[in-house]
C-alpha cells in the first residue's frame, strides 16, 4: 500500500474563479462557432468577442487580456490548432482588437457604445490578421482582393456581436437597479 | 411587436456608434468599388499543351490544328466559343459562348477552351 498522495491545495481568488467562468463561456462559444458552417473561409461569427466586450466594461483590460488569452490557448488545443498558422492569425487578430479596444472604452459612454466599437474591434482584428499573413505567413501574396469581403464580413459580425453585448450589459443594468424590464 | 424590439435595438446604438457604422458603410463601399477586376484569361490548349494564352478583350479568331483538323475558336468582345470543329457530336460548338469558368472541350480533337479568371495559387489561411 502506497501512502495516498498529500493533498493539494490550490490557492485562489474569487477573481481567478471569475476569470475561469468567463474563459469557459469563452471557449465554449469558440468551440461552438467551429461547427458552425462559414459562408467564406476566414469569415467567423466571433461570438467569443461578446464575452470580451462584457468583460472589458464590467471588469477592465486585465481581466479581459486574461480572458482572451485562455480561450485563443484552449480553443485551439481542443480544436487541435495550436500552434498552427490558425493558432498564429487567432492570437494576431484577438490582441489586436483587444489594444484597440481597452482604450477605447474609455470612451465618453453617452457616446459610443459596445456596438460601435465591437466594430472597431472587428476591423483591427481583420488588420491584425492581414499584417501577420502579409509580413509572415504568406508574404507576397495579393491580399488586396480579399480585403473587401472580409471588411464586410468584419463589419456585420462586429456590429451583431456589439448589439448583443449592449443589450446584455443593459439587462445587467437594469438588475443592478432593481427595476425588472 | 417586431417595432418594438427594433426600436429597443436602435436605442442600443449610441450616437457615436452611428457614426462609426456610416464610415464603415462607406469604407466597405470604396474597397468594393476599389477592388481590382479579375483578371480573365483564355486559355486554348491542344494535346494537353497551352497553344494560347490571351485575353480575351481583343477579338481574333484561332485555328487549332488537331488530329482531325482545324478548331476554329472565336474571341470577340471578352466572349470566347468554339466557333467550328470538326468532331462529329459537336458538343463543343454547341455549347455556344462560355460563361466565366467554364471550359468547351473538343475531345476527338483534343481541344479545349477555357474562359477563365488568373487565381491566385495559394489561398488556405
Amino acid at each position: 500500500m502506497t501512502a495516498p498522495p498529500p493533498e493539494q491545495i490550490l490557492h485562489t481568488t474569487a477573481e481567478d474563479r471569475r476569470i475561469a467562468a468567463l474563459a469557459a463561456a469563452a471557449v465554449g462559444l469558440s468551440l461552438a462557432e467551429a461547427a458552425i458552417p462559414s459562408p467564406l473561409p476566414g469569415v467567423k461569427a466571433g461570438l467569443a468577442n461578446i464575452v470580451t466586450l462584457l468583460v472589458l466594461y464590467q471588469y477592465g483590460w486585465r481581466v479581459a487580456l486574461w480572458i482572451t488569452l485562455l480561450r485563443v490557448v484552449a480553443s485551439a488545443l481542443a480544436l487541435g490548432l495550436f500552434l498552427t498558422p490558425t493558432f498564429i492569425l487567432s492570437l494576431a487578430g484577438a490582441l489586436t482588437s483587444l489594444a484597440v479596444l481597452a482604450p477605447l472604452t474609455r470612451l465618453p459612454p453617452r457616446w459610443f457604445g459596445p456596438a460601435g466599437l465591437s466594430m472597431l474591434a472587428a476591423a483591427a482584428h481583420l488588420m491584425g490578421q492581414l499584417v501577420v499573413v502579409d509580413l509572415w505567413l504568406l508574404p507576397g501574396i495579393a491580399l488586396a482582393p480579399l480585403i473587401p469581403p472580409l471588411a464586410v464580413a468584419a463589419g456585420v459580425t462586429g456590429l451583431v456581436n456589439g448589439l448583443v453585448a449592449a443589450a446584455m450589459l443593459r439587462q445587467n443594468a437594469m438588475l443592478a437597479d432593481g427595476d425588472t424590464p | 411587436m417586431i417595432r418594438a424590439a427594433l426600436s429597443s435595438l436602435l436605442q442600443l446604438m449610441r450616437p457615436g456608434d452611428w457614426l462609426i457604422l456610416a464610415a464603415g458603410i462607406l469604407g466597405g463601399t470604396y474597397l468594393f468599388a476599389r477592388l481590382p477586376a479579375a483578371a480573365e484569361r483564355v486559355t486554348i490548349q491542344q494535346g494537353g499543351r497551352v497553344v494560347l494564352e490571351v485575353s480575351p478583350r481583343l477579338d481574333r479568331e484561332v485555328w487549332v490544328a488537331g488530329p482531325l483538323g482545324d478548331t476554329v475558336v472565336e474571341i470577340r468582345a471578352g466572349r470566347v466559343r468554339v466557333k467550328s470543329d470538326p468532331s462529329p457530336r459537336q458538343r463543343c460548338v454547341r455549347q455556344g459562348w462560355l460563361a466565366p469558368g467554364e471550359t468547351a472541350l473538343c475531345l476527338p480533337n483534343q481541344v479545349s477552351v477555357a474562359l477563365g479568371t488568373s487565381r491566385h495559387d495559394t489561398l488556405s489561411y
